[in-house]
């Protein structure tokens, strides 16, 4: 394992003749592609052309009708991914310091979470309840639940939404260290994030 | 072990200082035991037969209502996505959750039934067993509560769909429960009671947690 690959295998991703259907109508089909290590993936689409159904199909939450999502060089699929939906899941009353512990409980992660802190900006807002946070802010927080443990795949919904353009420059820059660590980026993106993608998939419109 | 260990942390936590409501079911207990000492006049005799099961159903009524956010707030907030990664498998995590429950709302109602029990006439000397059975018997409701509040937590305004799924699962603790506060049999109802509670704590989870898969869809 070296310093700059954290992950004990070169991760691979395979998406084969996928498709899901959302109450009954059918998201995508025959959806394809595949990514390795290093890899960035823009998802591009309309609203409701299904970025977020493929998104949660490979993170294991939603049963695709066919198809088969494959991934290499991990142990087990779900401990393997980070998803970072268009819910930041915080607790209002809980502040920004007992979240990074609980998930770095939760995930297993060990590392220092006041680097994690002061790595996404928030620093200062330790002890600030969620509530209190702004929008921005809580994006930030949901986005350090990304470094509390390293894992190999990122599956990112949006991630820009409600960040400044600081907040925009600092997911450049986590997605460019992640690939760089050998990590997999998929992201549902409206604008560019600022990292050249290896790939764009667009998702047709089917509506 | 660390994953259950903090989210019980967080949920205990939560539900003391985060305006969770522990005490708001407490004062509903409080509050419904001693309405019925005026309800039933004072005859003491027919509150003493009456009374102490009464505690009971309080307990299962104050329990019920701690029931409709459980997991509904998880959904909504995202959380139950990323408790669906840990590495932790969710039914230890819907345990733990159990046990948060348990520690903020139950120990406190069962030590609250000690002066409710007496209110309502019970015998000074049967109510630090009727303290234990009622620890036992909300170990049981939370259990068994777990999994009606994992298959509403999608519903909006859930709170009597879940009473409706979970209240006949209550009937057997309540029996034995209302058994031990009447002093009929005490150990052979304890160890039934205990039964009970053990029985839900193995089953609950597993099926909890199986509806949660579900609703993350």
């Amino acid at each position: 394992m070296g310093a700059g690959r954290p992950f004990r295998e070169e991760p691979k991703l395979k998406v084969a003749g996928l498709s899901v259907a959302r109450g009954g109508r059918l998201v995508f089909e025959g959806m394809s592609f595949g990514a390795e290590a290093g890899d960035f993936i823009e998802l591009r689409g309309a609203n409701g052309s299904g970025k977020t159904s493929l998104l949660r199909a490979i993170a294991g939450y939603l049963r695709p009708r066919s198809g088969v999502i494959s991934f290499e060089g991990v142990e087990e699929p779900a401990l393997c991914l980070h998803y970072l939906g268009h819910l930041n899941g915080l607790k209002p009353a809980s502040n920004v310091s007992a979240h990074l512990r609980y998930w770095a409980g939760l995930f297993a992660g060990a590392v220092d979470i006041a680097a994690v802190m002061s790595g996404v900006g928030l620093g200062a807002s330790a002890d600030l309840p969620a509530r209190a946070l702004s929008q921005g802010q809580a994006r930030r927080l949901a986005l350090a639940r990304l470094l509390v443990a390293p894992r190999p795949i990122w599956l990112l919904d949006e991630p820009a939404a409600a960040l400044d353009a600081q907040g925009r420059t600092l997911i450049a820059s986590l997605i460019e260290a992640h690939r760089e660590q050998g990590g997999v980026v998929l992201a549902a993106v409206h604008e560019p994030l600022g990292s050249a993608p290896s790939q764009t998939l667009q998702l047709s419109d089917r509506t | 072990m660390r994953a259950v260990f903090e989210t019980f942390r967080r949920d205990f936590a939560l539900m003391w200082n985060g305006g969770g409501g522990a005490l708001a079911p407490l004062g509903f207990f409080l509050g419904a035991t001693s309405l019925v000492p005026l309800a039933m006049g004072s005859d003491r005799a027919l509150l003493a037969a009456a009374g102490p099961p009464l505690v009971w159903i309080a307990a299962a009524l104050a329990v019920l209502a701690t029931l409709e956010r459980l997991f509904q707030a998880d959904l909504e907030d995202g959380s139950l996505d990323q408790m669906l990664l840990s590495p932790t498998p969710l039914e230890a995590l819907v345990l733990a959750k159990g046990a948060a429950l348990w520690c903020a709302v139950g120990l406190p109602l069962a030590l609250a039934g000690a002066p409710a029990a007496i209110a309502l006439q019970a015998p000074a000397a049967h109510v630090p067993v009727i303290v234990i059975s009622l620890a036992l018997g909300m170990a049981a409701f939370i259990a068994i509560g777990l999994v009606g509040a994992a298959v509403t937590a999608g519903v909006r305004r859930g709170g009597v769909l879940i009473a409706l799924i979970v209240l006949p699962f209550f009937a057997p603790p309540i029996i034995f429960g209302a058994a031990v506060a009447q002093g009929e049999a005490v150990a052979g109802a304890m160890a039934i009671l205990g039964g009970c509670a053990l029985g839900a704590l193995a089953l609950g989870p597993i099926a909890a947690a199986a509806a949660l898969r579900l609703q993350a869809e």
